[in-house]
């Protein structure tokens, strides 16, 4: 889909002191073997116009996202398994998970020369919250306090009480309530520091952004709808140093003219094959392919506030739509291998993710127990024999009909109802009847993580009036073992929390878990040391020449 | 003449003023709301939606907005895309490409359709005539998708003779292989209008008197026979500009092309309003040109064709 964003999972929950001492500048922690190569080759990648100016905070799509990353740098980063490891940050220190002390990296500075101090992390911050300001992501400061004042309609107040510099390396951060996950979130793109000319013309800094990320714009480099071109930034010192001499994205319309492009040598690295190669991509390639999980992963939401899908009949009819799904066979024979069959509602890249939770059992297929959990919840409510059940999907982009209609023709098999797939024109048109919450069936839902956290899986989309939680999910034990979870005091006790709560939702099913999303790319023969990090993009950072 | 002209140029206007009106309508009645879209699966914050609606006019009534639009026109700022650049300046780098590509298709397609088209006209009944007929109606019978991948794969990927895409200058030899694809079915089309044509002018008595004169053979064809054959095709190539340029979406698709087709559809999936009005008003002048030049056209090359004034 097309917001996709980067994920994997690394522990949540870490209380008391998360100090993220990490390694900073002793380089790539990386698992592929860079095994030399020539680092003078400028990477050609594949790439999509951003549909907004590239200022972090207002970037929320892939497209932009990807350059974002490259181009700045953030307190932490995350390294290819979805470990946290510091980038701009010298610690970051929590005692109870709702205050954090953070102390900036001495020395740094942005590719215009401007010194980068807490001050820049805390006038970005504010920046990207205030509602004046307009910014897409700026949902993602409302843990911290004094958010809900300055991102309100109308409202004029630009500063988050919640951040106070204390001096030119240090500033701390009071959040509304304790979330030990959130160190974990700060290498998301909208945490990065901006420049002050940032902040002052953001429409202008959005066509030529400053940053200081491990590349830069090169001169004129973004050429809008044709291609976007990086240079590295010499004086970048972080983990995420570049091993070729520039990045260049070019800019596609559809995956097959840029897998065209890859099979000819024209293209380094095509993130992700379009679904009209899956069958032979192999064979075209050879061995310069990849197949790699990562924290994403699809599902299919059944709104609660349709009557026949709330209550006690609701949640069996759920059941028996989940155990009616055979996931092994649709991703063997549609995805071929490209999807991973759900066993929970996380990924399993995350840490903490476990494939035997107790209900799991509901994700497998068997046909005769979704028969008998259907004819039990028609005894509570008697189900319309002429009522269809939908599936609607977006039929503009991602190839959802072949999957949707598979579904389709098992449950009509198994549970002898009318089913049918409901497309939507566009993504907007779905979006729309989705957050409007006027579905009239179920609909495809994705989650690709912002970070490595099972919470972020979780928390955003079915707690109680979560702003993701297009199904209007609301269970208070839901969430209260959350809210567990996020207090708990290590990482792996958060983890157990949270799985706990997973428990919950495999009996409700607020959504249906479907499969996990592996990332599937190719390269050219011209560049080696290819590898993918938890969020299914290339490193192309690690990327070199042959 | 020139009074003709005037006349054409002053019924620009209610075209200009319809086309915009009912794109701009048709843009305001698709569904979704473009603003809820730009979150993506993410949470809607209500705050920043409201900003970005009053930015880009979405909260006013259709008039309005409309109105809105007709003002920017007229004090020449376009407004601005989503990414907040001025629509202007997306005009200026798009069309140049496509404008490159459909000149190109049409020359293609002109050149060969009345060459092969004449050949085939006076060698009725031949080798050649049967041969190009069968490639024309092969041509016309499939797809353009089709023909666009089967040239990308054989003549890009697997022969190497030319990149599977543009490159990022699109320049004129990039854009050879996609203008081939295309103007060949129009080409298809020039070929059979010529011949017909052409059948038909050489039983003309003036070709006859022509010939009985003395000409020689060149000159009955050259004069004679062409120049007045030549009338349909003007007629169909003038309203195929217009087509090509507008049709390109799929061509400029397959070989990703950054042109016109690629933006108005991207623009169309997003519900930007005015990027899709202000790119199809431009390509509703384009067409009203082209077919007035065509119409001149027809002066010089049958003197016989006046305009009334």
């Amino acid at each position: 889909m097309r917001f996709s964003r980067t994920s994997k999972a690394l522990g949540m929950v870490a209380i008391a002191a998360l100090a993220l001492t990490g390694c900073g500048a002793s380089g790539s922690a990386n698992g592929s073997g860079s095994t030399g190569g020539d680092t003078s080759k400028v990477i050609l990648a594949d790439g999509s116009e951003p549909q907004r100016p590239l200022m972090p905070a207002d970037t929320n799509e892939v497209g932009g996202g990807k350059v974002i990353d490259m181009i700045f740098a953030g307190l932490v980063s995350y390294d290819p398994s979805g470990k946290p490891v510091n980038e701009l940050a010298e610690s970051i220190e929590g005692k109870d998970g709702q205050h954090f002390t953070i102390k900036v990296k001495k020395d740094q500075k942005f590719t215009n020369g401007e010194a980068i101090t807490a001050k820049s992390f805390v006038d970005s911050w504010n920046f990207g919250a205030a509602a004046k300001n307009a910014q897409l992501s700026g949902g993602f400061f409302e843990s911290i306090k004094g958010y809900d004042e300055a991102s309100k309609e109308g409202s004029t107040v630009e500063t988050m009480s919640g951040l106070k510099v204390i001096d030119d390396q240090t500033f701390t951060v009071e959040l509304k309530q304790p979330e030990s996950d959130w160190p974990l979130r700060l290498g998301y793109t909208a945490f990065v520091p901006v420049p002050s000319g940032a902040l002052k013309d953001p429409k202008g800094f959005g066509e030529k952004p400053v940053g200081n990320g491990p590349y830069k714009l090169a001169d004129g480099g973004w050429q809008h709808n044709v291609q976007i071109q990086l240079v590295p930034n010499p004086d970048y010192n972080g983990p995420r140093k570049a091993k070729n001499a520039g990045v260049t994205f070019k800019i596609y319309q559809n995956d097959d003219s840029a897998y065209q492009d890859l099979m000819s040598n024209n293209l380094d690295i095509l993130q992700t094959i379009p679904t009209s190669a899956l069958k032979n991509f192999k064979s075209d390639l050879g061995d310069r392919t990849i197949n790699k999980p990562y924290a994403g992963n699809q599902t299919i939401a059944i709104p609660e506030y349709l009557p026949e899908w709330s209550g006690e009949a609701g949640k069996l009819r759920r059941q028996a739509i989940s155990m009616a799904i055979n996931r092994e066979e649709i991703t063997k024979v549609i995805f071929n291998g490209a999807r991973q069959p759900a066993k929970d509602f996380t990924a399993p890249v995350l840490d903490g993710y476990s494939d035997s939770i107790a209900g799991a059992d509901n994700l497998k297929f068997d046909a005769a127990k979704a028969k008998e959990a259907w004819t039990k919840a028609d005894a509570i409510q008697k189900w319309d024999a002429n009522k269809t059940f939908t599936i609607a999907y977006n039929a503009d982009k991602g190839g959802h009909k072949a999957w949707v209609e598979a579904v389709v023709n098992q449950l009509k098999n198994s549970l002898g109802i009318k089913v049918e797939g409901k497309p939507y024109a566009t993504f907007k048109e779905a979006r729309n009847d989705a957050t409007a919450k006027t579905l009239t069936g179920s609909i495809r839902a994705g989650w690709q993580a912002d970070y490595p956290s099972l919470y972020n899986f979780l928390g955003p989309i079915y707690k109680t009036g979560a702003g993701s939680n297009d199904a209007n999910y609301a269970n208070p034990t839901f969430d209260k073992a959350i809210s567990d979870g996020l207090n708990a005091a290590t990482v792996s006790e958060g983890n157990k929390a949270m799985n706990k709560a997973q428990e919950i939702l495999l009996q409700d099913l607020p959504a249906i878990p479907l499969w996990y999303q592996v990332a599937q790319g190719g390269w050219s023969d011209k560049v080696s040391n290819v590898d993918y990090g938890w969020d299914g993009v290339p490193l192309y950072y690690n990327v070199t020449g042959k | 003449m020139s009074t003709y002209i005037l006349k054409r140029f002053l019924q620009l206007i209610p075209v200009f003023l319809g086309a915009t009106l009912l794109v701009y309508f048709l843009v305001f009645s698709l569904p979704g709301d473009p603003i809820v879209a730009l979150f993506g699966d993410k949470p809607v914050n209500e705050a920043v939606a409201a900003k970005l609606r009053m930015q880009y006019h979405l909260d006013q009534p259709f008039w309005m907005q409309y109105l809105l639009y007709l003002k920017s026109i007229f004090t020449f700022d376009l407004g601005q895309d989503f990414s907040g650049r001025p629509i202007a300046a997306v005009l200026g780098e798009v069309f140049p490409v496509t404008a490159r590509l459909a000149i190109m298709a049409l020359i293609f397609e002109a050149f060969f359709g009345i060459v092969f088209g004449l050949i085939a006209g006076l060698r009725k009944g031949k080798l050649f005539d049967a041969t190009v007929l069968i490639f024309s109606l092969i041509v016309i019978g499939i797809p353009i998708f089709v023909l666009g991948f089967l040239l990308q794969f054989t003549i890009g990927v697997q022969l190497g003779w030319a990149k599977p895409t543009v490159s990022s200058a699109a320049t004129i030899p990039d854009l050879i292989l996609p203008a081939i694809v295309l103007g060949l079915g129009s080409f298809a089309y020039v070929l059979r209008l010529t011949r017909t044509s052409v059948i038909e002018n050489m039983n003309a008595d003036y070709v006859r008197t022509a010939t009985a004169k003395g000409l020689s053979r060149f000159q009955v064809v050259r004069v004679h026979i062409l120049r007045n054959s030549l009338i349909p095709v003007i007629t169909f190539l003038g309203a195929d500009l217009g087509a090509l340029m507008g049709g390109a979406i799929v061509t400029e698709g397959i070989f990703n092309v950054p042109g016109v087709g690629n933006r108005l559809y991207r623009a169309v999936l997003s519900g930007e309003g005015p990027t899709v009005v202000s790119i199809v008003t431009v390509l509703v002048l384009i067409y009203c040109l082209s077919n007035l030049l065509v119409d001149l056209l027809y002066g010089w090359l049958d003197p016989r064709i006046r305009y009334d004034s």
